[in-house]
């Protein structure tokens, strides 16, 4: 936990310095008309600065305590941030609906163990009623790939 | 106050086509509010787009009623699976799950629901009555005032939020700090975009929502393990029936809570703590206080009906102020803004057939509501019963839905899954999420009202304490602000005599 506080903390504080940089080019002070576009994001990372100091003094001074995340825990989280890093992936190849059907085999055959035909029939039956329901319905269009030209839409 | 105003909005809520979509929220909001990782604030971020081509009243009646749905089910999960779906119903499980291990699932599940409908509508009442009133006040309200009741806004969450105050404080600040990303409308230069054309149109806190709530907590739930073990309960018109006949013993209990549920929940974060300090005072001022714990009916009366009497009372500020108290209200006020309505006090007077018939359907989106989850438990209790591996894909791709319909963008998806690992993270680290979400959705409008006070008083903060109104409210934030450097040494003093010890998370 404490590296864990240790390591946000100097990312925010790492983060909060490029928005004092940025503030800076666009001025922080007073313009012709008001305060210029720099001067509310600039205090802001300032008091992130000094809070991620506070907060990274207080994680110092504490003694190591229990993990972040064990490796036990680690391993459910993997194989379901992974997927699904690999379905946005895919959106962008095959289209949503497409990866969506991937997606769901995927997970359910090598993560769920499930026979082909359950797999196979949640894995078109959901993206279908997405389809009818945003395309049709609601007429909410969703990023498309080849299959859907092919079929026409 | 006008009784008209309301009999107009009950003609628009009874509409045949209204009442329709309040049946499918709740519906659908019970589905969300049982399932893990999704909740009533990106559920209704979910279903958003859903609504663009809606007419803004009946758009706002489905959301509403998602948001009593998702209330609903988190009670259901509470009792019968010992998982509260939200923070706000960890106090449920103190009583509700040994009751469900008694096999008096049915009586817990009748009384909470029962609860949550007599403070639910306790706070309908309120906001009917002093609604008008707060808009009325509000229209006089000047950029000093409106970045006063921000700041009273977020010191609410430092002061009385709990957990560690400088997380609070920087969950806030980086809400803000993501939300001035993209082009600043008032000088037209772009900020924090670093030369990158992603950057330009800023982050979406409805994709925000998403990811933080959705992807976060999906995370966090299979790190516990992939199954969940629930106890099945019998529930049948004689039980809910029984149960009724014995609820009217704890009418004290019920107004304590609603009152501590409505006080609490009008401020940001108040759900969760309000719930906590109802179930400690029903056990204090309660005959039989070792029960506690153990199965004691009181001990789902009393944390249900405060939960959401502070759920109903969350939208108050929403409707007058233009300013959320929860994430869920905040969603709703970035779909009124999609709508093309502009939130705040002049609502009242430009579109009283919205407000009003938001009104009314809050009246009966609860009484379908509670007909529906007595009638239909069992069935909403199977959806934590689909495997894991089903849920988990669907919820993902249901999120990655939502968060490219805001803007038709795919960039957006990239952001959803960059935020459920920052939710997860932080969730881990004690970082509230509630404030990070709603400084982002309040970004804009309080730079604004910071840059016209300031130009009114060309440059001085003191603007903020010099009028009356807005002197008031900065000075009740300050001191929410100094409150966790004070409160040790006012505990000090007072050792050992703090009557109730309120333990409180804070992310509803």
């Amino acid at each position: 936990m404490r590296t864990a506080d240790l390591t946000t903390a100097l990312i925010l504080m790492a983060g909060g310095l490029l928005v004092i940089w940025d503030s800076v080019r666009l001025g922080v002070g007073w313009g012709t008309d008001g305060p210029q576009s720099g001067f509310f994001p600039f205090w802001l990372a300032v008091f992130l600065l000094a809070s991620c100091a506070i907060i990274g003094a207080q994680a110092w001074r504490r003694t190591k305590g229990a993990p972040f995340v064990t490796r036990e825990q680690l391993k459910p989280v993997l194989i379901t941030l992974l997927p699904s890093a690999g379905f946005v992936i895919l959106i962008q190849f095959l289209g949503l609906y497409v990866a969506t059907a991937v997606f769901i085999g995927f997970y359910m055959r090598w993560i769920g163990r499930y026979g082909w035909v359950p797999v196979i029939l949640l894995a078109v039956l959901f993206p279908v009623l997405t389809f009818v329901v945003f395309e049709k319905w609601f007429l909410v269009p969703m990023p498309k790939g080849p299959l859907e030209t092919w079929l026409g839409y | 106050m006008g009784w008209e105003n309301l009999l107009l909005g009950f003609q628009v809520a009874l509409q045949p086509n209204n009442l329709a979509l309040a049946v499918l929220g709740i519906t659908l909001g019970t589905i969300i509010g049982v399932l893990p990782g999704l909740g009533g604030a990106n559920g209704v971020a979910i279903l958003l787009p859903l609504t663009f081509s809606m007419n803004p009243t009946s758009a706002i009646i489905l959301l509403t009623s998602l948001y009593w749905g998702a209330l609903f089910g988190g009670a259901i999960t509470s009792i019968l699976f010992n998982i509260p779906g939200e923070p706000w119903s960890v106090a449920t499980t103190f009583d509700g799950y040994p009751m469900a291990r008694q096999g008096r699932g049915g009586e817990a599940l009748t009384a909470a629901f029962t609860s949550s409908f007599v403070g639910a509508l306790f706070s309908v009442v309120l906001i009917t009555l002093f609604a008008p009133l707060l808009a009325e006040i509000a229209l006089k309200f000047g950029p000093p005032e409106f970045f006063a009741i921000q700041l009273l806004t977020f010191s609410s969450f430092i002061g009385l939020g709990g957990g560690n105050p400088i997380k609070s404080l920087v969950s806030i600040l980086i809400g803000f700090i993501l939300a001035s990303a993209g082009l600043d409308i008032v000088t037209g230069q772009l900020r924090l975009t670093f030369g990158i054309t992603e950057l330009m149109k800023g982050f979406d806190f409805i994709v925000a929502v998403i990811g933080l709530f959705g992807i976060g907590e999906i995370l966090l739930s299979v790190e516990e393990g992939l199954s969940f073990r629930g106890i099945s309960a019998h529930i049948n018109p004689k039980v809910v029936w029984q149960t009724w006949k014995t609820l009217p013993r704890y009418y004290r209990t019920f107004v304590r809570s609603a009152f501590i549920g409505f006080w609490m929940g009008f401020k940001p974060g108040g759900a969760t703590p309000a719930s906590f300090m109802s179930y400690a005072f029903a056990k204090r001022f309660s005959k039989n206080p070792e029960g506690f714990g153990k199965g004691e009916l009181e001990g789902v009366v009393a944390p249900e009906t405060a939960a959401h009497a502070a759920g109903g009372a969350s939208l108050l500020p929403m409707i007058t102020l233009g300013i959320p108290g929860s994430p869920t209200a905040a969603v709703m006020l970035g779909g009124l803004i999609i709508w093309g309505l502009q939130p705040g006090p002049m609502l009242f007077k430009e579109k009283p057939e919205f407000v009003w018939g938001l009104i009314a359907s809050m009246y009966t989106g609860n009484v379908i509501g509670v007909a529906m989850v007595l009638a239909f438990v069992p069935l909403f209790a199977a959806i934590l019963r689909i495997p894991f591996p089903i849920l988990t894909p669907i919820i993902v791709a249901v999120c990655a839905v939502g968060s490219y319909a805001v803007h038709d963008s795919m960039v957006d998806i990239w952001y959803m899954l960059l935020f459920g690992v920052i939710g997860y993270v932080f969730k881990k680290l004690d970082y509230p999420l509630a404030p990070l979400v709603l400084a982002l959705v309040l970004g804009d409008l309080a730079e604004n009202a910071l840059r016209q006070s300031l130009i009114m008083s060309q440059g001085s903060l003191l603007i903020l304490f010099q009028r009356p109104i807005s002197g008031v409210i900065s000075a009740v934030a300050l001191l929410f602000f100094a409150l966790p450097v004070i409160n040790p040494y006012v505990r000090r003093a007072r050792a050992g005599k703090r009557p109730v010890e309120v333990a409180t998370r804070h992310d509803d």
